[in-house]
């Protein structure tokens, strides 16, 4: 297991420790992300048919309509939303999701770091991803 | 960031946990931005009130902010909603009692809220016309170009939700276009082409928008006076295809008129535009000869002129196409007043009022294929409706409608 620590800019403070979910493309949310299940829609997203249920969901940026705001509101209501969200450089319709839905959002971080799969904890501004190095090899 | 007294205190939740909630997606977004501090503005224009953009999700954050009591503390204008608000059961968008249950739930959230439920994409045109140097924050690509270009204002390009919260606090965060060094042009466009009308006008957008994606450019060399109505076409393509959300025409525009060549950032770069046939390709425009399903004029919104416009350019002709044309309420009523509507729905066109096809479901409709005269028309109708479109003048489009074929 190897761990890393990483310096971040908190744009909604909170704490979290999980399971990382990355992808390396930009993220939209209105009509992306199934408000309902937390499952991603957009057939050609390399996150698609996954949940963002209660994972850190790593990407780079946010996309799309501004309105990609109210889904991840609704996400969080119907206890769906991710437990926290990692960009390398955040804009309005990610950061005013995390504002609206109390979901801790940093970013300034070199989000090739961590891979899917990941532990990854958010404390003050330090993340920390606790990586597998070794992979099974198997059973 | 510093917060005074009192924004500390709605921050703090003294005012209500909308108001804070509010306050918390401007001091957000302040963080980001690397803002100073906030400061007061005049106006707000909020996007995200289309049912079918916001959907339950949207309608749920409204109801529940609304319930807290929370109301805006400045005068604040709303985007079309997807129903035509004088008569959602009778217009040609054939709106579903369900559909329009949902989207008035929606209007009912802001009223409570205290928004005026001016429903346009054109709030200057109606009541809503900032004086140059004012803050503001707005939503809406096209009006925030036009806000910040022909009339000098000052806003960022906000979404919906930080919109709304701005009315609610009064509050924005000082940063981007609110700054005098970000107001420059960096890009000076040379334009060695005629534009003798809006789709040429919309087609230089659309080059220029491609080419600078969110840049501010001065244009240089237009052989005429551009009036309201095409600072604001011209606008609303470089927002939509690009995000162009602030443009200079030199000796023309306020901030170009008050600092002359001063408005030229150092180390801005230039482009000559001489030929407009790019801004029609790169649209997905297929030219050719082919019957139309709809004429819709009036993204952004029509204003009064230009319904004068259309009906002298109709002279009681009827059309054989669907031709609607989207205004503001106001525009309509002022038409309704003056006959200029009678000549237009008598001929067979609807006016559509405050409504928007783009953030309406269309699939009802049956239509396949629209004329239109403006690029973010265009543009929007192919992106969000899958629609085969054709660009052209009104005049153009005015042909098609009665002739029910599209002529290139």
């Amino acid at each position: 297991m190897m761990e890393r620590t990483f310096e971040v800019r908190v744009i909604k403070a909170g704490d979290a420790d999980g399971e990382a979910l990355v992808s390396s493309e930009p993220l939209g949310f209105l009509g992306v992300v199934d408000p309902d299940s937390g499952i991603v829609t957009e057939t050609t997203h390399s996150l698609y048919g996954q949940s963002v249920a209660g994972k850190v969901l790593v990407f780079p940026t946010g996309k799309g309509s501004t309105v990609g705001s109210y889904t991840i509101y609704r996400l969080k209501k119907n206890g769906m939303a991710p437990l926290a969200i990692v960009n390398a450089e955040s804009e309005p319709i990610i950061a005013t999701g995390a504002a609206i839905s109390d979901i801790p959002l940093v970013d300034q971080m070199d989000i090739s770091q961590i891979k899917s799969g990941d532990r990854v904890r958010l404390s003050g501004g330090l993340l920390t991803v606790y990586a597998q190095i070794v992979a099974e090899v198997g059973e | 960031m510093y917060l005074s007294d009192e924004e500390q205190a709605m921050l703090a939740g003294e005012q209500g946990v909308g108001i804070a909630q509010a306050m918390g997606i401007i001091t957000t977004l302040g963080t980001m931005y690397g803002a100073a501090d906030l400061i007061p503005i005049s106006s707000a224009h909020i996007s995200g009130v289309s049912y079918k953009n916001l959907g339950e999700a949207g309608l749920d954050y409204l109801e529940d902010l609304a319930a807290t009591g929370a109301k805006a503390r400045v005068f604040a204008t709303l985007n079309p909603p997807a129903v035509d608000m004088d008569d959602w059961q009778g217009s040609p968008l054939l709106t579903t009692p369900a559909f329009a249950k949902g989207q008035f739930r929606i209007l009912d959230a802001f009223y409570k809220m205290g928004i005026d439920g001016i429903c346009t994409c054109t709030p200057y045109e109606v009541n809503n016309r900032p004086a140059m140097g004012d803050h503001l924050s707005w939503a809406e690509s096209s009006a925030v170009s036009f806000a910040n270009s022909r009339l000098g204002a000052r806003t960022n390009r906000e979404g919906g939700p930080a919109a709304l919260a701005a009315a609610l606090t009064g509050r924005t965060a000082r940063y981007g276009y609110h700054l005098d060094e970000n107001r420059r042009a960096d890009y000076v466009i040379n334009v060695n082409v005629a534009v003798p009308d809006g789709s040429s006008l919309s087609a230089l957008g659309v080059i220029v928008a491609k080419k600078l994606l969110n840049r501010t450019p001065l244009f240089v060399g237009f052989d005429r006076e551009l009036s309201d109505d095409e600072h604001k076409l011209l606008g609303a393509a470089m927002a939509a295809v690009g995000s162009i959300a602030l443009f200079h025409v030199e000796g023309q525009t306020p901030e170009a008129i008050a600092l002359g060549r001063e408005i030229i950032a150092p180390h801005a770069e230039y482009l000559t535009v001489d030929d407009l046939a790019e801004g029609y390709r790169a649209l997905g425009i297929v030219p050719g000869t082919t019957p139309v399903d709809l004429v819709n004029i009036g993204c952004p919104h029509s204003s009064y002129a230009e319904l004068v416009e259309i009906a002298d350019l109709l002279a009681g002709r009827q059309v054989r196409t669907k031709f609607w044309i989207m205004c503001a309420p106001h525009v309509v009523h002022q038409a309704q007043a003056n006959g200029v509507a009678e000549r237009l729905t008598g001929c067979g066109v609807a006016l559509l009022s405050g409504a928007c096809t783009i953030v309406s479901p269309m699939a009802q409709t049956g239509v396949r294929s629209v004329a239109t005269n403006t690029a973010k028309g265009a543009f929007y109708h192919s992106s969000y409706n899958g629609m085969e479109i054709h660009l052209g003048s009104t005049a153009k489009c005015v042909e098609t409608a009665v002739s029910g074929i599209w002529q290139d």
